[in-house]
């Protein structure tokens, strides 16, 4: 049996950011030092979102990197199917920049695992935040949070994927139940 | 997606598909090597074993630099600093060197067909570094990433290939690749550099500079190897130059916005003139660049759990 249900429509999923983009501001106390990096795939068009919120309400651009976690997994030596390498691009220096990692989806921990060590290699940022859209909670690592969309209680067997009209035409976060 | 063979022998075994997935792993590749820190931890613990049986600077450099930027271990064996040199075969060599249990051994080899006799007797990963005259895997595939940076593509373009053919594996290799991708491929060299039967490889042979690099959109100078001028395959360096260099003359016979590639060493001023060799058009480091990548991307590619 396949069951599909939408849990965030489009006006949610910007209601969400919104706020989250407040909260962010309000945490830092302002948008100094203040950088935005989306993890490959799915926090990459949340961060864009994100970027452009803040930068609207301080009136100033936010930084925005993309980081392709691929490198730094903790299954590469025991798959064999190779992940598809993306482009990393974060074209200004984290040393002493407050960085917000963001994602769609937050589960094991270890995609947000792999992107600090990926971080702390590119400089010593001041700090680093997490901003997800959705925690669906089976954390596999001692792992939380800053800025959460919504809290997503779900069953191991379930499937959760956040759309969003830059990637599959359509803004919605989406629960399927996976036999 | 992933690579259907554990090796890498030649360009001739790889599809389209395989060819573009390499590629495109590369250019995600070329960020790590512009950081600060320019090294991932993806093959922590993997050992690579380079062994080469004859010179090279650039290869041996970029394979050990692109598996030191992986995080692997390597060690370089030089057959004039081995057991070679007290007559132990290649086959004991690898035997050895499989007993100790590498994850990936690179080798290059003055017979043709060496890394294909490893593939076939060692359960690692081999990658070709040059087979004698036969193929050279990685150069073309860092041509090819070359020509697709450029140009945006590689279907379509003329490629010119200018030199020995006969005895260049960076030749071989690149005629395979780029008549693999689209492109349409002409070769020229003195008629006793150009093999009898070339065209059968999807090229146009021609036996002068100028009819192969008109209104080209790359042109490939191939290093004459110095060593042939003895066996008589052309009357001196100079009839050579004068007939076969690339220069400031001929090269306005190709496209305004043509690229030069060499595979170096550089015989400055016989198959290729300085001026050009440095000039606006030349591509030759941005080659040696993506060697980097693109031996990482095929390092990652074929090294990785047992697990299908």
């Amino acid at each position: 049996m396949e069951q599909k249900k939408v849990v965030m429509d489009a006006e949610g999923i910007d209601r969400s950011l919104t706020r989250i983009a407040s909260e962010i501001l309000e945490k830092n106390k302002g948008g100094e030092e203040l950088v935005l990096v989306g993890i490959r795939t799915g926090g990459v068009f949340l961060a864009e979102r994100l970027q452009k919120k803040i930068s609207r309400i301080e009136g100033k651009e936010i930084p925005f990197g993309i980081l392709d976690i691929t490198l730094y997994r903790d299954d590469l030596s025991t798959s064999h199917r190779k992940p598809r390498l993306g482009k990393t691009d974060i074209p200004f220096s984290l040393d002493g920049r407050k960085v917000v990692l963001v994602d769609d989806v937050l589960f094991t921990g270890r995609t947000i695992r792999a992107a600090m060590d990926a971080l702390i290699d590119f400089g010593r940022p001041k700090s680093i935040q997490l901003a997800v859209l959705i925690d669906r909670g089976h954390r596999e690592l001692p792992i939380r949070a800053d800025f959460v969309g919504k809290n997503l209680p779900s069953s191991l067997w379930q499937a959760v994927s956040v759309n969003l009209t830059e990637k599959n035409g359509k803004d919605e976060v989406v629960i399927e139940e996976n036999a | 997606m992933k690579l259907s063979s554990k090796d890498i022998l030649g360009i001739k075994e790889l599809s389209v598909e395989e060819i573009t997935l390499i590629l495109d792993t590369a250019e995600s590749f070329l960020e790590v090597s512009t950081r600060e820190i320019k090294k991932v931890p993806t093959l922590r613990g993997k050992s690579v074993i380079n062994l080469f049986y004859e010179p090279s600077t650039r290869t041996r450099t970029s394979f050990e630099i692109a598996a030191k930027r992986l995080s692997a271990d390597t060690i370089n064996i030089s057959a004039s600093t081995s057991s070679v040199v007290k007559g132990e075969t290649l086959i004991d060599t690898a035997k050895n060197l499989e007993a100790m249990n590498p994850d990936l051994i690179v080798i290059r080899h003055s017979a043709a067909g060496a890394p294909h006799m490893l593939a076939s007797l060692l359960r690692q990963s081999i990658i070709n570094a040059g087979d004698g005259a036969h193929e050279h895997p990685t150069q073309a595939l860092l041509d090819m990433m070359t020509i697709r940076s450029r140009k945006g593509r590689i279907a379509g373009l003329k490629v010119a290939i200018v030199g020995d053919i006969s005895h260049s594996r960076v030749a071989r290799s690149n005629i395979h690749g780029l008549t693999k991708m689209g492109a349409h491929v002409v070769v020229a060299g003195p008629a006793t550099m150009l093999p009898r039967d070339v065209e059968k490889l999807g090229v146009v042979a021609h036996s002068r500079i100028a009819e192969a690099i008109k209104d080209a959109d790359v042109i490939m100078m191939l290093r004459i190897q110095t060593e042939r001028e003895k066996q008589n395959l052309f009357p001196s360096l100079r009839e050579y130059a004068q007939y076969f260099s690339l220069n400031r003359t001929n090269i306005a016979l190709a496209r305004e916005d043509c690229i030069v590639m060499h595979p170096g060493p550089v015989n400055r001023g016989i198959e290729i003139s300085p001026d050009i060799a440095d000039g606006p058009h030349s591509v030759i480091l941005d080659q040696v660049t993506n060697g980097v990548a693109v031996r990482m991307a095929l390092l990652y590619l074929l090294t990785g759990g047992s697990n299908p």
